[in-house]
């Protein structure tokens, strides 16, 4: 009987390991031993952000994920159970099989019991003699988990190549003879050891471990064999460049000597083909131990290379290459110095412009596209290298057209991608990413740019035949647009697919209300690396009728699931939220400093700069991590402070050129709360702000909250106050961003825009707290420090309309009409209630110590009709604007 | 039981399609049965209601559950299951009768084994298998009932352990043949099962035969607690398993394409008992036997199955389309049985 030696693993989703796949690449940020931040996470109960590394470890293209919670500070046993059950709980992390890694047998056994796939145990050995050993790796068995077993015994750690083969060989028989374990099951960790360290001894380190594994995979039937990697250079920490050029030979040999799997961070690799010829020789003259001086001239060439990692060495040896390894360089490493002269020189070697473009850029953009697919670069990286590919395909393009005048069109790309942000919607940073995105692997893209109406698109769309139309928005009155977009599709009888993405975007709302009006497949996308495989299998021939079935069947799926999700949530009618208020106290009411309007034109932008919270920034770019501890992160630390110089630079610029100009409004109105309006009193003229109250059952004693409650009612006799701000750092953004665009260089036109948000972000951090202080002045002796600040250390609250706690975008309208924000502060209000120019801030103050900020959630009808009745609108109306709020089907 | 051992399961199962029985609690059903007929003396005063605790027919009303038992051995059924799916601690909890839980068992068990004993006195050639069913309880290790916090789970792993132990420990004292862990929707609960069975084989001595069998909930082709059939077997697999297959939630046609799945990848034989169709506006099922017959027809063409049966909404009038249809086809050839 042929004996069945394949590793078999499975999350939700399985993973197969014979023979014949490739090295599999073990995630390993999840482990408080490893990462300081995941460390920092765990210790501060931060699972949220936990699940974060998690989810970007899987995007990043890790096979397995690794988790570890052995830390003195922490319950390991505690930490574990939690971090796997949440896990259990978001699908896009929990496909992947999980490797349980643990010193410690009770963390071990917990974790088994919360995983339903066959995962990994990492790890058992014969430290504690045969007995213990037999005892675990039944327990393993009975899980029906696979298991690393490191090459330990009681005499120690297996330190040379026959102490690996002994104790591999005993482990094998007592595990395959006396535990019965499946043998495609087991996996050795034979123990990487750090080489080059100046001792005799560590000589064969490597050596002895690529020996080892081929001894183990020739002689141990379906053993399979793993290993933590960066262990090898250990020596040369603080040298990235050797280590990373030492990461990827000792892998390069490993694997040919048969490693299956592997703890690798991926940022510290260099393509072993990429490795500098000399590093090579020296350093595999280490790991082979190929001369007796091997390591003296591996650390003399190493001081001669210190301090320049893969990132920053400033090396004009690749401009020697060939035409072709040039622009390629260029291209990975996102390098536009030389591109205009280099891509000439190639169009002059070519017999057509178009063979440039075929041959060595789309190789390059390739690469790039690959390493990006894998997690091995990221998003910024990807953005340069695109702008350089714009820029040489810019040079070309005359020549091309002169061509095509001559012999007739020719298109040769993998489809052709109409990209737009809807009507009454401004916001197009995302878009323009995951227009990047797509452009580098080679789509062409349509960007018709910001608010455009359905017609316009769909226009677009027909007259240039495109392949797939991507929308994008960031408010919510743009789900609704999008909505349109889809029915009018339909409508025409279209069949192209459709992507949806941005911020307000959910799969939730896709495939509940945009998908079923829309017999062609509609997709959302998550981000920008998700775009592409989407983009791909919708495109491709073979691929697409399978493609549209899936998700038609999988957004079917979800509305059943949804259906039956909502009928369980609770909700309380409006009379019973009322009667549950939260109870304010007005006793301590602060008049504000005055009464009216008061404009900021040109506030200065330094004092914005200190206030910029910069966590969001690097969200932009799709880099998850708080900032500054993300500068640490062992994978995407590098890239971010890369960014964040360069946003700095830009910063520098913008402020020293007074590029873009910061102006806002402030108003104070003497208020009092009526039921859950407010009214305010403008120089005797009443308006009224209608807000909203949740109606999600709570359990007893909490309060449904609205907005209005923190301002005193009308009945209590006392005179409060509301005040309102709009605030924006855009203005003068269009002519940068047109610059750049036209430059072709998509970096900094999405650096421009990423900044101004971050700048009308800082201003109304700001202006909070000169109102706080000053201009409201109800904490005149506040002292907080910056990070204070961000984090929202104080009292009273800025909520905007469109956001959670007031979620009606229309009251908008009302909130610039009493401040005058178009004269006073430049901001225009689109159609849907959108601010233009998109890098602005809006909202009430309150003041009361009681007020915070919350969610109003799902609505019922009972307050939709009594809100429209307030608003003096038609339910309709209330409807459509409150769609992603109402509890009940409409 | 003499002629049983003579004649081992595996051997069958390598001749010919094994049929199992269909649907209890439709049978149950037709009874129309009251509080009443849930009650003995010993129940007279439990202050809960008992109704529709189907479990406890087989103490309170055995002739009637014997009966099903019995029309389903002559509508064809080799295999049996027992009146157990509810018989865990955890699943009792609902109507306080945890206590019971040893007689549920021992007693489902043994009734059956008297009904499978007399249908193999009548008929040597044909010997009559009972399996003892553990049902998934009302408790999820996977998924948590709160959706404020997804890490909160409502039962954990070493309780499960707990209740399917005693279950199992007292179904095989009842007499059962097989061990069924059926309607699986999460697949961690399986595991904790397949763990207190592998425990109970090593404390009594002895191995007996499991079937494992997976719910996919819906067109997604996933369990409810989000594995794909392939990632579901896979996470089964470590157990020597008799069989593992798909139950219940689809039709057969429905099922099929997991089926294929399971087929392919499966070291151990493979079964499948679908539903009546899907239920109607009104919550039944009302695919007719042929109808059903004949959906069941495409597996034994492609030669997917071993094990045929029916869940929800199936009778003997079923099982006999079924099994009358079955004979006709060879059963799924297996690819290479591992241990046994």
């Amino acid at each position: 009987m042929n004996k069945d030696y394949t590793l078999r693993l499975s999350g939700l989703e399985p993973l197969v390991i014979t023979k014949d796949t490739n090295f599999v690449n073990v995630g390993e940020r999840t482990n408080v031993t490893g990462s300081k931040m995941f460390l920092r996470l765990i210790r501060e109960g931060n699972f949220e952000e936990a699940l974060a590394v998690a989810r970007q470890q899987v995007e990043g293209g890790a096979q397995i994920i690794d988790i570890n919670m052995d830390e003195g500070m922490i319950d390991g046993v505690e930490s574990m159970v939690r971090f796997l059950n949440l896990i259990a709980s978001e699908p896009d992390i929990s496909r992947v099989p999980i490797m349980i890694d643990s010193s410690k047998w009770e963390i071990i056994e917990a974790g088994l019991k919360c995983v339903q796939g066959k995962c990994v145990v990492n790890s058992i050995s014969m430290k504690g003699g045969e007995e213990e050993f037999i005892r675990q790796a039944k327990i393993v068995k009975r899980f029906g988990a696979a298991v690393i077993v490191m090459l330990f015994d009681e005499k120690g750690q297996a330190d040379n190549y026959e102490r690996r083969i002994e104790i591999a060989e005993r482990a094998y028989r007592i595990l395959t003879e006396k535990v019965h374990f499946p043998a495609g099951d087991i996996i050795f960790d034979p123990n990487i050891f750090p080489v080059a360290t100046g001792m005799e001894e560590h000589r064969k380190n490597a050596i002895d471990f690529f020996n080892g594994t081929k001894w183990i995979k020739e002689n141990l039937p379906g053993a399979k064999i793993s290993g933590g990697v960066s262990n090898v250079s250990f020596s040369f920490r603080g040298n990235d460049k050797v280590r990373e050029a030492m990461h990827s030979a000792f892998l390069f040999h490993a694997i040919n000597h048969g490693m299956d799997m592997g703890i690798v961070n991926p940022s510290q690799l260099e393509v072993y083909s990429e490795i500098d010829k000399e590093l090579l020789e020296h350093v595999e003259d280490v790991l082979l131990d190929r001369r007796d001086d091997a390591t003296e001239r591996l650390l003399e060439l190493a001081e001669r290379v210190k301090g320049k990692g893969k990132e920053n060495i400033i090396d004009e040896e690749w401009r020697k290459g060939t035409v072709e390894e040039r622009l390629s360089h260029a291209l990975i490493k996102g390098i536009v110095e030389f591109i205009e002269a280099d891509t000439e020189e190639a169009r002059l070697k070519y017999d057509r412009p178009l063979h440039v473009i075929e041959g060595p850029l789309m190789a390059g953009m390739n690469v790039v596209g690959d390493l990006f697919g894998v997690g091995k670069m990221f998003l910024p990286q990807v953005v340069k290298s695109a702008r350089v590919m714009k820029k040489a395909v810019a040079i070309l393009m005359p020549y091309m057209e002169e061509e095509k005048r001559k012999t007739g069109n020719m298109t040769t790309n993998q489809g052709r991608i109409l990209m737009a942000t809807v009507k009454g919607d401004v916001h197009d940073i995302g878009k323009n990413i995951v227009g990047v995105v797509l452009a580098c692997n080679n789509y062409e893209i349509i960007d018709i740019g910001v608010m455009v109406p359905a017609d316009k698109i769909l226009e677009v769309a027909i007259r240039e035949n495109v392949d797939v139309i991507g929308l994008s928005g960031l408010i919510t009155p743009s789900l609704d647009e999008m909505v349109h977009v889809a029915k009018e599709m339909e409508r025409l009888g279209m069949k192209i697919p459709l992507l949806i993405g941005g911020a307000t975007t959910s799969r939730a709302h896709t495939a509940v209300k945009i998908d079923p009006v829309y017999s062609g497949p509609v997709v959302h996308v998550l981000d920008a690396s998700k775009s592409v495989p989407v983009a791909a299998s919708l495109i491709s021939v073979d691929q697409r009728e399978a493609t549209e079935k899936k998700f038609k069947a999988e957004y079917e799926q979800f509305r059943i699931d949804y259906k039956n999700r909502k009928k369980d949530k609770n909700s309380v009618d409006l009379k019973k939220a009322r009667a549950n208020k939260i109870p304010v106290s007005f006793d301590n009411i602060f008049a504000p400093k005055f009464l009216g309007t008061k404009v900021f034109d040109n506030f200065p932008l330094e004092e914005l700069r200190q206030r910029i919270d910069w966590t969001p920034f690097f969200l932009t770019w799709e880099l998850v991590g708080r900032y500054p501890a993300i500068f640490n992160d062992e994978i995407i630390g590098v890239e971010s402070k890369k960014l964040f110089d360069d946003a700095n630079k830009m910063l520098d610029k913008v402020i020293n050129e007074k590029l873009l100009t910061a102006r806002g409004v402030i108003g104070f109105y003497e208020a009092n709360s009526n039921g859950d309006d407010v009214i305010i009193s403008n120089n005797g003229q009443p308006t009224t702000f209608n807000y909203l109250r949740q109606q999600g059952e709570k359990a007893d004693g909490q309060p449904y909250l609205c907005l209005a409650d923190f301002v005193a009612p009308k009945e209590s006799g006392k005179q409060d106050y509301l005040g309102m701000f709009a605030v924006t750092a855009g203005i003068g953004i269009e002519p940068l961003v047109e610059a750049f665009e036209k430059d072709h260089d998509d970096y900094n036109s999405i650096m421009i825009k990423a900044i101004a948000d971050r700048l009308a972000e800082a201003f109304a951090e700001k202006m909070h707290e000169l109102v706080r202080t000053e201009y409201w002045g109800f904490a005149p002796n506040e002292q907080l420090t910056d990070d204070e600040i961000i984090r929202e250390k104080y009292n009273s609250i800025r909520p905007a309309p469109g956001y959670p706690a007031c979620p009606d975008h229309t009251e908008k309208r009302k909130l610039f009409d009493v401040l005058h924000a178009e004269e006073n502060a430049g901001i225009i209000l689109t159609e849907n209630f959108a601010m233009y120019p998109a890098s602005s801030v809006s909202g009430f103050y309150f003041a009361n110590d009681a007020s915070k900020y919350f969610a109003v959630g799902k609505i019922q009808k009972d307050q939709v009709e009594e809100y429209a009745k307030r608003k003096n609108v038609s339910i309709e109306y209330v409807e459509k604007w409150m769609a992603p709020n109402l509890g009940y089907d409409n | 039981m003499d002629i049983i051992k003579k004649m081992n399961i595996y051997d069958i199962l390598k001749q010919r399609i094994v049929i199992l029985d269909g649907a209890m609690g439709t049978m149950i059903q037709r009874h129309k049965l009251e509080e009443a007929d849930f009650r003995n003396e010993a129940l007279a005063n439990h202050t809960y209601p008992l109704k529709g605790n189907n479990d406890l027919l087989s103490i309170t009303r055995p002739e009637i559950i014997k009966g099903i038992h019995r029309l389903y051995f002559e509508a064809g059924a080799d295999i049996v299951e027992t009146n157990t799916f509810s018989g865990t601690t955890i699943a009792q909890a609902d109507y306080h009768l945890e206590h019971l839980v040893d007689d549920i068992n021992f007693y489902s068990a043994k009734i059956a084994r008297e009904v499978a004993d007399e249908m193999t006195a009548k008929e040597p050639h044909k010997p009559r298998f009972v399996a003892g069913a553990m049902g998934p309880t009302n408790r999820t290790l996977s998924i948590s009932p709160d959706v404020n916090d997804p890490g909160y789970r409502a039962t954990t792993f070493d309780e499960l352990v707990k209740a399917y132990k005693q279950q199992a420990i007292k179904l095989i004292e009842g007499g059962v043949d097989i061990l069924l862990i059926e309607t699986i929707f999460d697949t961690l609960n399986a595991k904790a099962a397949l763990y207190a069975v592998d425990e109970v084989f090593e404390e009594i001595g002895k191995h007996y035969p499991v079937m494992i069998s997976g719910t996919i909930t819906d067109a997604s082709g996933r369990t409810l607690s989000g594995q794909t059939t392939e990632a579901f077997l896979i996470s089964m697999q470590h157990a020597l398993l008799m069989s593992i297959g798909l139950n219940c939630a689809l039709g057969a046609s429905a099922l099929r394409p997991y089926l294929q799945v399971m087929a392919t990848h499966s070291p151990f034989f493979v079964s499948a008992y679908p539903n009546a169709g899907l239920p109607n506006e009104f919550g039944q099922y009302d695919e007719s036997p042929t109808a059903m017959a004949k959906q069941v027809e495409e597996f034994c063409k492609e030669g997917l199955v071993n094990i045929l049966g029916g869940c929800c909404g199936t009778t003997p009038d079923h099982i006999k389309a079924i099994a009358d249809m079955a004979s006709n086809y060879s059963p799924r050839e297996l690819h290479s049985v591992s241990g046994i």
